[in-house]
């Protein structure tokens, strides 16, 4: 039998499979006894040879195994998909280790190894994450300071945005209209009222004692209400005929979009209370909403006349023949389409905004990452930083990535239409 | 009839007036009222608007600084401290998002399946975490699980790690200048020579081997210096001290905190995660037929990536790119968070608590932030232009 080692073909498949097998087998062997029983079989072999054995024997075996259109189906899909060069398997392998190497460990930190009963943290004996730590302060993390009693108002105000929302995908479009003034116009100041109190025999609860992961979608949903009628505006504003308004809309845009919104906070917090008369004082999470809204309208104003741009001119020359004026050819003709052809873009503000409110923490309010500082730094808890950040970023991380694949959904769903 | 066509003429040009009156009459209307307000409130403290203050001794001091600054020195000064640790940071983060950006991008469209499954899932998880929890994590979680400084991270013997941050070896130069100065001329030099080799190229179809001539001239004019121009470099290694029982630090060598580590950290790989995506659109955004009609005159994969997929992708990629190169010198700011002494913790933060100067201070800073995105963003323009399509 004529082998000729260095050039795998088809005609030899099986020993080459069987060859190449074992020098992956020995690879994964060599790798596996290393990681989970600590023990180095190569060890005899100098330590810089030995260190990279696995890589050796794993790049030899996938080469014995790469045979083109072998007529094995299995084998010609891994080779397609793993295996297409030496560079591809070294890569697959390196990736392979990566992942035998650190996905054990950071499984057994999170899951196996961690502590989940007790209260305190002299309950988490384990070697793993302390979710005691979060479990524990998870109230705070969510309500932030708000008094427990009162937290069935946060409660119902959410359980009534999330119904008129999913009313209103629902609802035919009769009455969708009316729930969507209903969110945008009368929900606002409802919410408002009934988290705040003060009226109608419900407790005051002043805005510093907002805070958790309640205050981080209140700021997310205000500002994106409210960035939303500025934004257009606005970008009607910079396409507008009138030089003084057109300037006035470009160096507003330019302004906030040019400027880091941890500077627009500290505006907010420290350099507005000097332009109000003597002893006016505004509550601080108005001025931050006000802070963050005029800072996302303008990257929203961007994002908006990116439609209207994309928009064929023949749209506007044909509202203005029917005799439309201004406001009714942008509100009846040229916005819903433009608004539609840009909803990705709406998506990523909205994103953006979502990932920006921690930064609120600059004038003092804690969201869910200022509250987990919070909680790191209380001194029964000290050394959970990690188990914090983790979660949080677990919980910050589920919202986006939801939100960024319903916004790709949503597009796809849009452009089978057009 | 002309006098009626000259009618509708006014009252079209009034229709028009109006609004911009309005929004002139307005903006001026708020800014009067702004500025009596903030001119009876300033008043009221004692203080008046000017920037004299500049001039007056800080009094504080920064616990990083690229150029010589302590107490006794001018809040002009520490706003140039804070100005330069912004750009440190930006310009660290700007490279390393680069490259970190452009390889996932790549990878991403690999044909090997885990690869590409890899880059996928480092894009979508580090894009959708808030950028301030990632500067948290690394800085309160994972930078200070570092060992103590006394059994600190070794690195061959001349760089170390640990939980005070990383110590690296100091170059020492003698005569620098010159060496500075060959290094500039090798850049102009080299500039010429491409010319020269592209005219070449041009005009008699000579191939001049570029690579070769251009490594000789930037490393041996330099090199040059060191043999004849008395140039020296030394390397002071950090060493380890201890000042008592169980106080270790290290002396010598350049420190570089952790705060610039994980701000650093934190910021490119935000970033490249928006990169890689720009990347990814503008490899896909290339014609199929393309990659096509390379491989069918011969070339090698990396060949059609490099020569023929890269440079018509780049139009696709540079435009959205400077957007983040923007975004990332932005977001330099929460610097404030951790503590790194940039020019909104130095300036917008210590110096406004002592001087109370708001009104002067935050517009100084927000001019700043205007000044640096205004020059990305004008620099990415020129380069945009530079690799557009030239029609003849």
């Amino acid at each position: 039998m004529n082998i000729n080692i260095l050039k795998p073909k088809k005609e030899n498949l099986t020993n080459y499979i069987v060859l190449g097998g074992f020098f992956i087998f020995i690879a994964l062997l060599d790798l596996l006894t290393n990681v989970f029983f600590n023990w180095n079989f190569t060890g005899f072999l100098p330590a810089k040879f030995s260190y990279f054995t696995p890589l050796i024997f794993g790049t030899l075996g996938l080469y014995l195994i790469r045979i083109e259109f072998s007529g094995n189906k299995l084998l010609d899909k891994i080779n397609v998909n793993f295996n297409s060069s030496n560079f591809n398997a070294i890569l697959t392998l390196l990736v392979t280790f990566a992942l035998i190497k650190f996905v054990p460990p950071l499984l057994n930190w999170f899951i196996f190894d961690a502590n989940f009963l007790g209260n305190t943290k002299e309950d988490c004996t384990g070697s793993g994450a302390c979710w005691v730590f979060v479990k524990v302060w998870l109230n705070r993390f969510v309500y932030g300071m708000y008094p427990d009693a009162e937290q069935w108002r946060i409660n119902t105000a959410f359980f009534i945005l999330f119904m008129a929302v999913g009313a209103s995908f629902f609802a035919s479009t009769k009455y969708k209209k009316y729930l969507i003034i209903f969110l945008l116009f009368i929900y606002p100041i409802i919410g408002f009222k009934l988290i705040s109190g003060g009226d109608f025999g419900l407790k005051f609860v002043e805005t510093g004692a907002w805070g958790g992961l309640s205050l981080t979608f209140i700021v997310s949903a205000f500002s994106l209400i409210l960035c939303f009628p500025v934004g257009m505006l606005l970008a009607l504003g910079r396409r507008s005929n009138l030089p003084a308004i057109r300037y006035t809309s470009i160096g507003f845009i330019e302004l906030w979009r040019g400027v880091p919104l941890i500077t627009v906070l500290f505006m907010s917090a420290v350099m507005f209370p000097m332009f109000l008369p003597d002893g006016t004082y505004v509550d601080k999470l108005i001025r931050v909403l006000i802070a963050i809204t005029l800072f996302e309208a303008a990257y929203m104003a961007e994002v908006i006349r990116g439609g209207l741009q994309a928009l064929p001119k023949g749209q506007y020359e044909a509202a203005k023949s029917l005799g439309m004026g201004y406001w009714r050819m942008h509100f009846l003709i040229i916005l819903p389409q433009a608004l539609k052809l840009v909803i990705p873009g709406i998506a990523n503000t909205f994103l953006a905004l979502v990932k920006d409110t921690p930064l609120i923490f600059v004038v003092g309010l804690l969201e869910l990452a200022g509250m987990v500082n919070l909680a790191k730094t209380n001194p029964k808890w000290l050394g959970m930083a990690m188990e914090g950040y983790v979660f949080a970023g677990l919980v910050f991380w589920v919202i986006c990535y939801s939100m960024s694949r319903y916004s790709q959904n949503l597009e796809k769903k849009l452009s089978t239409e057009r | 009839m002309n006098f009626k066509n000259f009618k509708i003429d006014l009252s079209n040009k009034k229709k028009d007036l109006i609004p911009q009156v309005l929004t002139v009459l307005l903006i001026i209307l708020a800014v009067v009222y702004f500025s009596i307000n903030a001119q009876n409130n300033m008043g009221n403290r004692g203080i008046s608007f000017g920037f004299g203050f500049l001039s007056q001794e800080s009094s504080f001091d920064i616990t990083f600084s690229l150029i010589d600054y302590d107490g006794s020195d001018s809040y002009a000064r520490a706003f140039l401290v804070g100005l330069l640790n912004t750009i440190l940071v930006s310009a660290i983060g700007i490279f390393f998002a680069t490259i970190l950006g452009v390889t996932v991008g790549i990878a991403r469209l690999s044909q090997n399946y885990l690869i590409a499954k890899a880059a996928t899932w480092y894009v979508e998880i580090f894009r959708n975490i808030p950028l301030i929890l990632q500067i948290f994590f690394w800085y309160f979680a994972a930078l200070r699980a570092l060992p103590l400084t006394v059994d600190s991270i070794n690195f061959y013997d001349i760089s170390f790690l640990n939980v005070k941050g990383w110590y690296v070896p100091k170059f020492i130069w003698t005569n620098f200048s010159l060496f500075f100065y060959s290094l500039i001329a090798a850049f102009i030099l080299l500039f010429f020579v491409s010319k020269y080799a592209k005219k070449q190229r041009d005009e008699i179809g000579k191939h001049l081997p570029m690579l070769p001539i251009s490594l000789a001239i930037l490393i041996g004019l330099p090199f040059l210096t060191f043999l004849i121009g008395g140039v020296s470099l030394s390397f002071q290694i950090p060493e380890l001290n201890q000042l008592s029982k169980t106080v270790y630090v290290y002396r010598g060598g350049v420190s570089i905190i952790p705060e610039l580590i994980s701000l650093a950290l934190a910021l490119s790989m935000y970033t490249a995660t928006f990169i890689a995506e720009n990347v990814r659109a503008g490899i896909l955004g290339i014609n199929k037929g393309q990659k096509e009609a390379a491989a069918s005159i011969g070339l090698t994969k990396g060949q059609i990536l490099k020569l023929i997929i890269m440079p018509q992708a780049l139009r696709i990629i540079i435009p959205p790119t400077t957007n983040q190169y923007l975004n990332l010198t932005k977001n330099s700011s929460l610097a404030a968070a951790i503590a790194y002494p940039d020019i909104v913790l130095v300036f917008a933060g210590t110096a406004l608590m002592q001087t109370g100067r708001a009104i002067e201070i935050i517009s100084i800073t927000m001019l700043t932030y205007l000044t640096l995105s205004l020059s990305i963003s004008v620099f990415m323009n020129w380069y945009n232009t530079k690799m557009a399509i030239k029609e003849k």
